[in-house]
């Protein structure tokens, strides 16, 4: 009766009347629980069974405001339920059981639920539960301009992220944790907001969303639901409801970073605003988590991505397609403003412009830059901003900028006016934050390989990749975010995806394609990816903090050894500007990327002495160069990935190859390593 | 005693609106349990026993045990748990007699409670 008023209502009523939907499958425990809610006053709607709530749920999402399950039942594990729930219809969840074990309770929470409760439950317990709701809905309005606040949400602390950072896409809400649940709360909002928004969020604290690997799968999952070509960062942010970090994040930052840079970007962002910045941001957030990594984790960030950016830039600029440079400026000066993490990446995102777009113009480059950018900018959407800005201008590398996202910076990759927005979206998909890229390498996988989408070259994925690499560390890229790929073209992304992430590393491969199947587009691109970075072997390793950020993530995967070395390939990021060698040669025997890389390394490298193994990665690259395809079609994002991959060793020579390739495929690690590579590596390094 | 606070919780329950709820209640909870109790009988006559499964079982058995308030019948399944973990196959057994030896005797007893 009230209920529903009071649903209209503000809830003054409120906790009374709150509708609950019950499910256990123990009859016993139900009828008591229920029972105990009525007492509450609640609204309880009680089954037994996961199915039929589900189904409930999905009638009507607004039917219900809580949920509470058991978290043994027969027919779907309680958790994957609350996955679902998170994900699809962001409400809270509180998780029931028999047992309390901390690893149980540890598991609820990284599912996303809100809270864990012991059977048999007491009232007082069950009392409570409304502040769930409460904290989530608050986090909502402000949402809606902030989207950060949903971020927030994210960590069930909803409240917390209220900073709403006004839709900050960066409110990453430590999506940590990725409460799915409740990110979806911000991502309703839907960013769509062309990317304005976000202005502020930035600083306000972007939780930086972790693109964890959950994150990452909701987003490939999200992506491949919405279609590569629907994958609209909007959309995949609802998918992922716990992606609200997502878009927010790192469409936020890009957004930020697109107004701040310019109309450019803005225009670009609100591009990529759309679709990118869920991806951008994912990506950007990753590209810049991963730019981060690869930068060396925030060496990058200060003063080194700084030099990293120019040098990055510079010298991939020239050569690679510009974008990258385009991008890599900017990103660089994104990186730099990475380094604040806070939104500096808009600026750079502005640097990125003018450099990117006369870098990215060839797009490819920027992808590496974005990764660089994003590898500061983990700043999360702030890179992505940036790279998504780029990528407008330039090729939307901008996307990749958003190192954030770095997905943004895949989106400078190649072709980055979209590319970027595909990295934007694999920004957003890296959103992991690439600050924390640095291991996640900006969730990297995302983005940038989304950020292919843009320009497809670019490695755009990479950005994804980024992504997927910053993820890989801790997811593994899932990053691949589709996210990114999904909706900007993904082009890229879908072919590449798959295509270019095989080869790389098939292990990374597996991540990226995590990821990547995460990300619908992402996912073609992010197996491209993976392969690639599986190829790139992702180096992890040292990612060459050039830039790679991501790539160090990567690492993990194992890219196939060479990029074992890639990781150094970070340090290849420098090598970016070798990139541009990978970016023709590609198929050239990523020796000249190798070569590239080494003075990417050089340059970055943070001395990476990783890098040297890009020079291995040749025969890596050759596998990149079934990648660059791949990247090239990922967007870029495939390079991405595969620098990531590379990214630490041949990720300079990726970045060459994804040069080549990102604008083709996408060498995206080696393009991306360009400018990029930073980026890229990083998603490669996430890959790895 | 046999029962918890949860039992008592469960009385506080009841009102007019519910005026059976308790009793509702519990014959719920024995009749998913006789259920739930026979699937454990059968699993444990098979050789070798399959821990997952029992433990499996058990968790639920303890839920609505639980639930109701079933002090013992509840102790006595954690301990049989604790078997099932450590691979202990005569422990299980054991502690199944046990159990159902309480549960029988909680049974009788809400029986004639109800009366």
């Amino acid at each position: 009766m009230t209920e529903e008023e009071r649903i209209e209502e503000p809830r003054d009523q409120f906790p009374v009347g709150m509708r609950v939907l019950a499910v256990d499958d123990d009859p016993t425990c139900l009828t008591v629980l229920a029972t105990l809610l009525r007492q509450c006053q609640y609204h309880v709607t009680t089954t037994s069974q996961a199915i039929m709530a589900l189904k409930l749920l999905r009638e009507n999402r607004d039917k219900f405001d809580l949920v509470i399950s058991d978290v043994h039942m027969p027919d779907m594990d309680g958790f994957k339920l609350l996955e679902h729930v998170g994900l699809e219809m962001d409400l809270p969840v509180i998780m029931l059981s028999a047992y309390g074990d901390t690893k149980l309770v540890m598991k609820g929470i990284t599912h996303g639920a809100c809270d864990y409760l012991l059977k048999p439950v007491r009232i007082e317990e069950l009392k409570n539960i409304w502040q769930h709701v409460v904290r989530r809905k608050k986090i909502d309005p402000k949402d809606h301009n902030n989207f950060e606040s949903k971020d927030k949400h994210h960590t069930a602390n909803g409240g917390g992220q209220g900073a709403t950072s006004a839709g900050h896409p960066d409110q990453n809400v430590r999506l940590n944790k990725k409460c799915k649940d409740q990110d979806d709360d911000d991502e309703d909002e839907e960013r769509d907001e062309t990317d304005h928004d976000n202005d502020d969020p930035s600083t306000q604290k972007k939780p930086r969303v972790v693109w964890s690997v959950e994150l990452h799968r909701k987003f490939v999952a999200a992506v491949n639901q919405l279609g590569i070509d629907k994958a609209v960062p909007k959309r995949i942010l609802e998918l992922m409801n716990v992606e609200k970090l997502t878009r927010e994040n790192k469409y936020r930052l890009y957004l930020k970073r697109i107004s701040s840079v310019a109309n450019q970007q803005a225009n670009m962002a609100a591009a990529f605003g759309a679709a990118d910045f869920s991806s951008l941001r994912m990506g950007a957030l990753s590209g810049y988590g991963n730019l981060r990594t690869l930068a060396g984790p925030r060496q990058f960030q200060s003063p080194s991505f700084l030099s990293f950016p120019s040098s990055g830039v510079h010298s991939r600029l020239n050569s690679s397609s510009l974008n990258m440079q385009g991008l890599s400026s900017s990103r660089m000066i994104q990186l730099g403003n990475i380094q604040s993490l806070t939104n500096p990446v808009t600026d750079p995102c502005k640097l990125q412009q003018p450099a990117v777009v006369a870098g990215s113009q060839s797009g490819n480059i920027l992808q590496g830059m974005p990764t660089s950018l994003e590898l500061d900018q983990l700043q999360h959407g702030k890179g992505v901003a940036c790279i998504g800005e780029l990528s407008t201008a330039i090729n939307v590398p901008k996307a990749l900028a958003v190192p954030s996202g770095f997905p943004d910076m895949k989106v400078n990759v190649g072709g980055l006016d979209n590319a970027l927005v595909g990295f934007s979206k694999n920004s957003l998909m890296l959103r992991g934050h690439p600050q924390g890229s640095q291991g996640t390498g900006g969730a990297t996988g995302n983005s940038f390989v989304v950020g292919a989408s843009l320009g497809s070259d670019f490695s755009p994925q990479f950005p994804n990749h980024d992504r997927c690499k910053n993820n890989w560390q801790s997811a593994q890229s899932p990053v691949f975010s589709t996210s990114s790929l999904p909706s900007n073209d993904h082009q890229k992304c879908a072919t590449l995806g798959p295509s270019d992430m095989r080869n790389n590393d098939s292990a990374t491969a597996a991540h990226i394609v995590n990821n990547i199947s995460n990300l619908p587009c992402m996912d073609a691109v992010a197996s491209h990816m993976l392969d690639q970075i599986g190829d790139f072997q992702c180096q992890e390793a040292p990612i060459c903090s050039s830039g790679i950020p991501n790539i160090e993530d990567i690492p993990k995967q194992t890219w196939e050894q060479d990029f074992s070395n890639r990781s150094e390939l970070i340090c290849g990021t420098n090598s970016l500007a070798s990139p541009h060698n990978v970016m023709g040669p590609l198929g050239q025997s990523f020796n000249s990327n190798n070569t590239m890389f080494s003075n990417n390394m050089e340059l970055n490298m943070i001395g990476q002495s990783n890098c040297d193994d890009p020079l291995p990665m040749q025969p890596h690259w050759a596998q990149k160069s079934a990648l660059e395809p791949i990247l090239d079609s990922r967007q870029g994002y495939p390079v991405a990935q595969r620098k990531v991959q590379e990214n630490i060793s041949n990720s300079i020579s990726s970045i060459e190859d994804f040069m080549a390739p990102m604008v083709k495929q996408k060498h995206e690690d080696t393009t991306f390593m360009d400018g990029d590579f930073g980026c890229d590596f990083y998603s490669l390094r996430t890959c790895s | 005693g046999y029962l918890d606070d949860q039992f008592v919780q469960l009385e506080e329950l009841q009102d007019h609106a519910n005026p059976n709820f308790v009793e509702e209640v519990v014959a719920l909870f024995y009749k998913d349990s006789s259920r739930l109790l026979l699937n454990i009988d059968q699993a444990l006559e098979k050789k070798p026993l399959e821990f997952t499964k029992l433990d499996g079982y058990m968790h639920q058995f303890k839920g609505s045990s639980s639930s109701i308030g079933a002090k013992k019948v509840k102790a006595e399944c954690t301990l049989f748990r604790d078997y099932c973990r450590a691979g202990n196959a005569e422990g299980c057994m054991r502690t199944f007699q046990q159990l159902k030896k309480e549960y029988a005797t909680l049974r009788k007893k809400l029986e004639a409670y109800f009366q």
